[in-house]
């Protein structure tokens, strides 16, 4: 009694979150229930059941790959997602070296303008982007895309490098200027390998927004086989008639998978990653 | 390895602990030129000077144009936003996008306090629940927001059919049709994503207060509802502000949810900045209103960066 007493508060904690794993794990279970059931059952109003009691069904994983452009979205967001992460890492990984490490004027103002541009949504410039992406002859295709996500993973990586990179020891970059090294040496032999770390981690972030962007490539994008899978899954998924919520929750359970996994590999860095101010939603 | 571990390198302020344009001085920086900077820099400027900067003037400009898709624009003033303010619809926006934004950064702020509250006493497990419990966080909002579209389904939706089964209404309710519960359902869905990410900044706020604060206000006699008033709160402070200043900032720019769950309506009941600005200047193509809505975001951004601002600089170091 006296134990239980104790830890009174603890059991209480844990009871206490047990409402918040619900409310934050339900919608996922229901979207795995409703992807792997019979419409018969998921439309049976009369029974409302909470697992899948008439066997487990692939059809509406099936009709992904059979009868809509799924695969071809996951090739265009692998692609799309790959090509831009790549572009923002190199970018962001020198103007991050640059603005911790070397003094020049307007460094300043350029950090202040990363950090502004940091917070700036994607929605407050879609409609002025899409003009520059029709100006630039990209449009529909998949690379006005690759040119754009950038925009939001530079700032990003730039802000979370940028940290990153002052706690390296400045020791070693002293030692190898003096013996002569450029500046692009220093960062590539000598921080880079200690701050790997850190360029991983803004990577893998930069890789799971991508993947999830939705505005851009929903309006720079407009026929279904260039889509990417967000914005493919919402407009070619949902369908005229009722019975549509088997593929469309399949689509959506297995176009997050790959986001998932990459946060599998990244929690604690994720967390710090948060705290640190990071991670548009 | 001899490499040093990520979690004790990153830091907790988005600005390193460095105040903002303040390198660190040392003479050996000096070395390279200001050229060798610039270069490193340039890759970066380029980028947001061409596709940020340049696009934001740009609709300044489509802002005070009479613009329709696929014909010149005729420069009109002001007249796109004297034209919005005087139409019921973009006013509408404007109250719906303070109470969606005002509603949700609130209930976020409560339940993501009790939520690091509760998790700070949970040491057993606490990785695996925090891991779980980001997930509405860490998944793409549109694939997940389309499962929160089919439990609001007003037929099959499992919200109604389980509340009807338990008792708790005695009818459907129109989720999604009705304008009241529209905005509802839309505030519990941006509340169910953004709620990990208070819960767990908030945590990280709380694991730093340091334990002995706790216990000199012990033996001074302090209960735990002083101590939360006195310690906790004060001390929590500053990642409080940044937390909210930072969902304002992208709660009331939101476009998924909206778009998803009810494209603003029903009777644009829940029409954001967002949603508008896409469905007057690409579905309905005027692209100068469309342009002078999206910019009705621009003054929250400018605001909330300024108070992020001076937050982290009177932060200690």
């Amino acid at each position: 009694m006296r134990i239980l007493r104790r830890h009174a508060g603890t059991i209480g904690a844990y009871l206490g979150l047990l409402p918040y794993l619900g409310f934050a794990l339900f919608p996922f279970y229901w979207m795995l229930l409703t992807s792997l059931r019979s419409n018969a059952e998921t439309y049976d109003v009369a029974n409302l059941s909470f697992l899948v009691q008439q066997g487990v069904t692939l059809q509406h994983y099936g009709f992904l790959f059979t009868r809509s452009q799924f695969p071809a979205w996951v090739w265009n967001t692998l692609f799309v997602s790959l090509a831009a992460t790549a572009i923002s890492v190199v970018i962001s990984t020198a103007a991050a070296y640059g603005l911790v490490r070397i003094r020049f004027r307007g460094s300043a103002i350029f950090s202040l303008g990363i950090f502004i541009t940091y917070l700036v949504p994607p929605t407050l410039l879609f409609i002025p982007l899409s003009r520059v992406i029709t100006a630039l002859g990209l449009s529909d295709s998949r690379l006005s895309l690759v040119v754009t996500y950038p925009t939001f993973m530079v700032p990003f990586c730039t802000w979370f490098l940028m940290s990153y990179f002052a706690t390296v020891p400045k020791e070693l970059e002293e030692c190898a200027i003096v013996d002569g090294a450029t500046r692009a040496q220093v960062l590539l032999r000598i921080v880079l390998p200690v701050a790997m770390p850190g360029v991983v981690t803004a990577t893998l972030f930069s890789f799971t927004l991508a993947w999830g962007e939705f505005i851009y490539a929903t309006t720079f994008i407009a026929s279904g086989t260039n889509k990417t899978l967000t914005a493919g899954t919402v407009a070619e998924l949902i369908r005229g008639d009722v019975f549509f919520w088997g593929p469309l929750m399949a689509g959506a359970l297995l176009a997050s998978v790959p986001v998932v996994i990459a946060y599998g590999f990244l929690m604690d860095y994720y967390v710090s990653g948060l705290v640190s101010g990071a991670t548009k939603g | 390895m001899g490499r040093r571990r990520a979690e004790a390198t990153v830091p907790v302020t988005p600005f390193g602990g460095r105040p903002l344009g303040r390198p660190p001085t040392a003479s050996w920086l000096w070395c390279g030129s200001e050229v060798t900077g610039v270069l490193f820099v340039l890759p970066a400027a380029l980028l947001v000077i061409g596709l940020v900067a340049y696009p934001f003037f740009y609709a300044l400009s489509l802002s005070l144009t009479a613009k329709q898709a696929g014909v010149p624009g005729q420069f009109v003033g002001l007249r796109n936003f004297v034209d919005l303010m005087q139409g019921e619809i973009f006013l509408r926006t404007i109250r719906n996008s303070f109470v969606f934004t005002g509603a949700a950064v609130a209930v976020k702020t409560v339940l993501g306090l009790g939520l690091a509250l509760l998790l700070q006493r949970a040491r057993v497990g606490r990785r695996a629940i925090r891991g779980l419990l980001l997930l509405p966080w860490v998944v793409p909002s549109t694939l997940s927001v389309l499962g929160w579209w089919w439990m609001f389904d007003p037929l099959f939706g499992v919200v109604n059919l389980g509340m009807l089964k338990l008792g708790l209404i005695g009818d459907r309710i129109p989720w999604l049709s009705d304008p009241i519960w529209a905005m509802v359902a839309v505030i519990i869905v941006n509340v169910w994503r953004g709620l990990p990410f208070f819960g767990i900044s908030f945590l990280a706020g709380l694991v730093s207060i340091p334990d002995e604060l706790y216990e000199a206000a012990q033996i001074d006699g302090a209960g735990k509802a002083t101590c939360f008033r006195r310690i906790t709160l004060p001390l929590l402070r500053p990642i409080l502000g940044m937390i909210v200043l930072y969902s304002v900032i992208m709660t009331v720019s939101d476009f998924n949810i909206v778009y998803i769950l009810t494209r603003g309506g029903p009777m644009n009941s829940t029409h954001l900045f967002a949603t508008f600005a896409y469905e007057m200047g690409l579905a309905a193509g005027d692209i100068g209103k469309g342009a002078a809505i999206s910019l009705f975001i621009f003054p929250v951004l400018a605001a909330v960066a300024f108070l992020q601002l001076r937050l982290t600089r009177r932060q200690p170091q």
